[in-house]
């Protein structure tokens, strides 16, 4: 019983191993630029565009209006990071429907290492937005007493979004496998296409929370969400 | 019962047990925060956005104790540190 693609060993040369988490992770990363550079090769403003420019239209836009909902004035500066991460994590989520494709999100090192990536990135666009000084006394607020409650939660949402992506996927790839030897011909189909919606879900809720986590470390400086006419 | 029998089931009984508890809790707690927010949405259609990402994020946050019920018995069935030092102490004699 495989609890994650890291025991699937694709090739050993001494100690260097190439396991299944790599080798997917790569794939699917290839995948992404490839396909966005050949959309993006020859972009058109008219209304005669290919139907992959309108897609990607589509999905740009939407997680930019996500990110402006949550309250980041000035998405373009978020954009590249924060869509990258729900982009992989999603596209990983949806490859499961390949036959022999484990995702790479039901490994912990991969989930690991976005949430460590979030870990970083809040404190870098926090001093952006507010500066060093600014940023590292928004810690003793509301009193100095919240200050180590403060680096505590810092810490353990980041433990936190690692392990809910992690449990999640595998428990998804597993309950496939499990029911694969039980009851192998219709009822895995049910729950593949159940792990496709949690893996969704999952994407747009790694996302939403790495943009909650952004705006409330740039929130004091950002300005005002300006009121609807 | 000798060590190695007494390792496993109180491995699968408490596997079990946390699977058990920590499904339930979790659940009584989404299903309160689901009928909240549909409510909301009834009274407030025009704030959907909004209450909509809230109580997503709100049920990840509520998720994760019951992901984190499940890690804890994957593990205690399929990589339990107890059972593998037993297995390689039995093998060794």
């Amino acid at each position: 019983m495989r609890l994650s693609p890291d025991d699937l060993i694709f090739w050993q040369h001494g100690p260097v191993k190439l396991n299944g988490t790599i080798a997917f992770t790569w794939g699917l990363m290839l995948a992404l630029t490839l396909g966005s550079k050949l959309v993006t090769r020859n972009l058109t403003t008219d209304l005669a565009r290919s139907r992959w420019q309108n897609l990607l239209e589509i999905v740009v836009g939407a997680i930019e209006q996500q990110i402006r909902d949550v309250g980041l004035q000035r998405p373009k500066t978020y954009i590249g990071f924060l869509g990258t991460l729900f982009l992989f994590v999603a596209a990983s989520a949806l490859c499961t429907i390949v036959p022999g494709y484990e995702p790479p999100t039901g490994s912990l090192s991969t989930t690991v290492a976005l949430a460590l990536c979030v870990f970083v990135a809040v404190p870098v666009f926090g001093i952006r937005a507010q500066g060093v000084g600014d940023y590292l006394k928004s810690y003793a607020k509301p009193t100095l007493v919240m200050l180590p409650f403060n680096i505590i939660s810092e810490v353990s949402r980041t433990l936190a979004l690692a392990v809910r992506l992690f449990g999640n996927m595998m428990s998804g790839a597993m309950i496939v496998a499990i029911l694969l030897t039980i009851t192998p011909f219709l009822f895995p189909i049910v729950m593949t296409a159940l792990g496709l919606l949690t893996g969704m879900v999952q994407a747009y809720i790694f996302f939403i929370l790495a943009a909650v986590y952004i705006a409330a470390a740039t929130r004091p400086s950002e300005p005002g969400p300006e009121k609807a006419p | 019962m000798d060590t190695m029998t007494l390792v496993a089931v109180a491995s699968i009984v408490t596997a079990g047990l946390t699977t058990g508890i920590g499904c339930m809790c979790p659940a009584l707690g989404e299903g309160r925060a689901v009928a909240t927010a549909l409510t909301a949405l009834a009274q407030q259609p025009d704030a959907a956005a909004t209450i909509t990402r809230t109580l997503f994020v709100g049920l990840a946050m509520i998720e994760s104790t019951a992901i984190y019920c499940f890690v804890v018995s994957m593990i205690l069935i399929f990589a339990n540190p107890f059972w593998n030092h037993v297995i390689a102490q039995s093998v060794g004699h």
